[in-house]
């Protein structure tokens, strides 16, 4: 497969080719996995969610519950309505969960049905909820579809009371791992403030080992909080693809006014995103982060010298990637091949802008697949790529250092528990970037040029 | 321990696919539709046809659909290749809400000229999604179209996910791939001494071992199905004068058809285990009822074994009082399970799959001790419960069941997608061995409190 890539660019109409994304549901079922007791419910064939759950579990190595309607011939015929009604009922009387995330596929889609309609006349037992999502498979990708769960969550579960906004903190995270999710965390208490962050998976999918198996975790948001976020005075949405369309949802039913900042990747995401709780909440950055980020700066000059100047192709979620060039540009490196899978043209106009700031042009896609991005580094070859597993192939046939980031990662472990966020998660991303690049410089040394202090 | 009860069972519809060797006479129930509303460990009619198909090497294998269908089989199946490496690419048609409007046939003829005009393969394969089969793509002709206009072979596969399970995917595959293997009638059953492979998908090597086994004997390998096979060694299928079948589930309807139609014979065999390894040798070589055939089958069982045995004697007395717990897709790995098991002196007490036959499930009732419960498309707190109730130390799974098996502090091992090393034949009966010691007698576990 490695030698199936020409060099000559053709455009292709007719579809992709290796893939830069997947589609919505899968999205849906992570950001619903982010509830506590929560069970993310697959409306439509028993694929769908065989192939979601297989997928996230392994990225993650920790099982993932979700349950399927088990869609039938008869089923795409006569509607799914029956098939629905007696999950909801299935599902409670088996997993006893608190809530039920329903989210559809493009076969449910297609058939048209109508899920309000069908919930409303569902059985629900008493204190216990259905939400759902539309996440036709058809429209945008994976981050679409954990977006439009995350408005769902809103949709179905944030309530405003009268009296005036409290003084605490929606995040809305993104499609990220749970060390991610950990570490913003710890970034917000670390400032003093209170925070509502949902989805969370962290204690749900990096959930410890106790020898017992937990069908629901202790991890995820719940649900008392997620309805109590609709009385925080300000929602930060990181990451304008996965997270911003449920924080206006927000502030159109709460009036919880909504921020949207760029996933806190690198020393400049992170600044904005503690500036913001700073102006907002009247606090003054304290002392163990303004410590931490001397330590990131520190680092940076100790080994500026080893990314300056290095061409990097990057690929992954639209999130993720414009954070991470940011961060790339940040250390003197240059992006010069950046795609996402996800259509969208913020994405290109994002990171076009940074390019631009930066005196820089580059190859900037959405939508694009693997195959056209191998493509291009054939035709202008890079010295570091960096993406999600998938990349591997590439990494091999052009033999080029490769850092995983982003989802999914099918081939290394640990990922999951460590953040890329933060300037904790940038000091991470130096270790990897600066570990491959120069593991890259010794294999490669001749013996007279081989060095020991680098 | 206390008795073992399915009236316990959460969901009552579960109760007759559940049973308890010895305590009832009654019919498993199998090969229905997952109960509404499960977490069921299946997977759908698409993954069924795709898995079957997928290691045929040399083949576009285009997933017409939106894209999930096609990201998530993305060379994930670990069969090796001795030639093409065409097949672990991705491609799909990646439809959009317009096309769902509006038909995808046009897309998916662009789809297939470009592809043919990338890779110049001899085969395409054009896989049906859930989607396809409700917007009502006419798949047949727009493969018919593109064969005619590339001349090559363009063959749809009807493996809508709805129309059934994982199983039906099965017999799509087989559909087409009985539409591929159609000889010209003198291509029929003439390579004396020669045999067809079927239910093999090369994970790991797997097919290579077998296959040098039987060249050993003095039998030659026609094709195997469909690990490591490619557009030429298809063709050539009605050639063999005999097919053996290891995976039945999969291919029992092809092994059938081609009997019915080019009079191929076969038999079932099975590569997992030393005794079921040696057994189906030996009926190979009796089915050519040729002395020298006979005679090199049993050399070759003598040699094997004296050299392996001793290795797995070793491993076997640390393996004293241990139980397994065992749930693979497919009847006939379960089989050949409760025998390697029983080799290596391990009791298996809980056994189940995703789409065992009645057939196969009467062969697992009189394998298994009484008191081990067997249990079909079984989902994660069945599982658990029987696991945990019959004391098991080890789950034999797939992918899904790893982490759950782990999180009960339990041993595993992948029999599945995932394995990393050859289980068949002689040299896979150590490396089973070794799989269960590594993961049964690891640290690991003493630092795990068992709750």
């Amino acid at each position: 497969m490695l030698d199936f890539t020409p060099k000559e660019i053709k455009k292709l109409t007719g579809g992709v080719i290796n893939p830069a994304k997947t589609c919505q549901p899968i999205g849906a079922m992570y950001a619903a996995l982010g509830i506590h007791r929560c069970l993310p419910h697959s409306h439509g064939s028993q694929g769908c969610c065989s192939y979601h759950r297989m997928h996230l579990t392994r990225h993650f190595r920790d099982p993932i519950m979700a349950s399927t309607s088990s869609f039938t011939e008869g089923a795409c015929v006569f509607g799914g309505g029956a098939n629905l009604k007696t999950s909801i009922k299935n599902v409670f009387a088996i997993y006893d969960p608190d809530i039920m995330a329903v989210h559809t596929t493009c076969l449910t889609e297609t058939i048209g049905d109508d899920i309000p309609s069908i919930l409303s006349s569902a059985e629900v037992p008493a204190g216990k909820v259905v939400i759902h999502a539309n996440t036709p498979s058809y429209v945008g990708s994976h981050i679409t579809g954990f977006s439009n769960m995350t408005k769902g969550i809103v949709t179905y579960l944030a309530e405003s009371a009268k009296e005036a906004k409290k003084e605490q903190v929606n995040i809305i995270p993104g499609f990220v791992n749970p060390g991610d999710m950990r570490e913003i965390k710890r970034l917000v208490k670390t400032m003093g403030i209170k925070s509502i962050m949902f989805p969370d998976t962290s204690g749900v999918v990096d959930s410890p080992m106790t020898g017992k198996f937990e069908m629901y975790p202790k991890g995820g948001a719940r649900v008392e909080d997620i309805r109590d976020s609709g009385n925080s005075k300000l929602t930060i949405a990181l990451g304008s693809f996965a997270s911003t369309d449920a924080a206006i949802q927000l502030e159109r039913k709460c009036k919880v006014p909504a921020k949207t900042l760029k996933a806190p990747i690198g020393i400049k995401a992170t600044d904005e995103l503690l500036m913001a709780l700073r102006n907002s909440f009247v606090r003054e950055i304290p002392s163990d982060l303004e410590e931490e980020r001397g330590q990131l700066v520190d680092i940076m000059t100790d080994t500026h010298y080893h990314f300056h100047g290095k061409k990097v192709a990057v690929f992954g979620d639209p999130d993720i990637v414009i954070g991470l060039t940011e961060f790339l540009l940040s250390l003197g490196m240059i992006p010069i091949h950046v795609l996402t899978g996800t259509p969208g043209n913020a994405f290109e106009k994002e990171v076009k802008a940074m390019l631009l700031q930066a005196g820089l042009k580059a190859n900037v896609k959405a939508a694009g697949d693997l195959f056209e991005f191998h493509q291009w580094i054939k035709n202008e070859p890079v010295d570091l790529l960096m993406g999600n597993t998938y990349g591997k192939y590439i990494a091999k046939a052009e033999d080029i250092p490769f850092v995983r980031i982003g989802f999914p990662i099918l081939d290394r472990s640990v990922h999951s528990y460590m953040p890329v966020v933060g300037y904790k998660g940038a000091m991470r991303l130096i270790e990897m970037i600066s570990n491959a690049l120069l593991d890259r410089q010794d294999r490669d040394a001749r013996e007279e040029d081989f060095e020991l202090v680098m | 321990m206390a008795a073992v009860k399915i009236t316990d069972l959460p969901v009552i519809e579960r109760e007759n696919s559940i049973s308890i060797k010895g305590k009832q006479k009654k019919q498993l129930k199998c090969d229905t539709d997952s109960v509404a509303g499960c977490v069921s460990q299946r997977a759908c009619v698409y993954c069924g046809a795709r898995v079957v198909l997928n290691p045929i090497t040399d083949a576009v294998h285009l997933v017409h659909g939106p894209i999930g269908c096609a990201s998530y089989t993305w060379d994930i199946r670990g069969s090796l290749s001795s030639g093409s490496e065409l097949y672990r690419n991705s491609f799909s048609t990646d439809l959009k809400e317009n096309d769902v409007i509006f038909g995808g046939e046009k897309k998916l003829a662009r789809a297939i000229d470009e592809l043919v005009a990338k890779y110049r393969p001899k085969l395409v394969f054009v896989y049906s999604t859930c989607i396809v089969g409700v917007i009502g793509d006419d798949l047949q002709a727009v493969c018919r179209a593109a064969a005619q206009r590339h001349g090559i072979e363009v063959i749809p596969v009807e493996s809508s996910g709805f129309i059934g399970n994982k199983a039906a995917g099965y017999r799509a595959a087989c559909d087409a791939l009985l539409s591929l293997i159609k000889p010209a009638d003198s291509l029929i059953g003439q390579i004396p001494k020669s045999i067809n492979y079927l239910g093999d998908f090369n994970l790991a090597g797997e097919a290579w071992i077998i296959k040098k086994y039987l060249n050993r004997i003095g039998v030659t390998v026609n094709v195997v199905f469909t690990g490591d096979s490619n557009y030429e060694s298809l063709k050539n299928t009605a050639r063999a004068s005999l097919n053996i079948i290891q995976c039945a589930g999969s291919m029992i309807y092809l092994a059938q058809k081609m009997k019915e139609l080019y009079d191929i014979p076969f038999i079932n065999v099975s590569f997992l285990g030393l005794q079921d390894t040696a057994d189906s040798l030996r009926k190979i070589a009796a089915f050519f009822n040729d002395q020298e055939i006979m005679r090199r089958a049993e050399e070759l069982i003598k040699n094997e074994e004296a050299e392996v045995k001793p290795v797995i004697a070793d491993y076997s007395d640390k393996f004293v009082g241990k139980k397994a717990a065992v749930y693979v897709g497919g009847g006939f790995k379960a089989v050949s399970l409760i025998k390697q098991f029983a080799e290596i002196g391990i009791e298996v007490v809980m056994i189940g799959t995703q789409t065992g036959r009645k057939e196969e499930y009467k062969s697992i009732n009189d394998l298994v001790n009484d008191g081990t419960v067997i249990l079909d498309d079984a989902n994660p707190s069945e599982l658990e419960k029987f696991m945990l109730e019959k004391g098991a130390h080890l789950l034999v799974g797939g992918v899904k069941e790893r982490p759950l098996a782990y999180k009960l502090g339990m041993a595993f091992i992948d029999h599945n997608h995932d394995r990393k090393h050859p289980l068949s034949g002689f040299v896979g009966a150590v490396n089973f061995a070794r799989e269960v010691y590594s993961t049964l007698c690891s640290p690991i576990w003493t630092l795990v409190n068992r709750g």
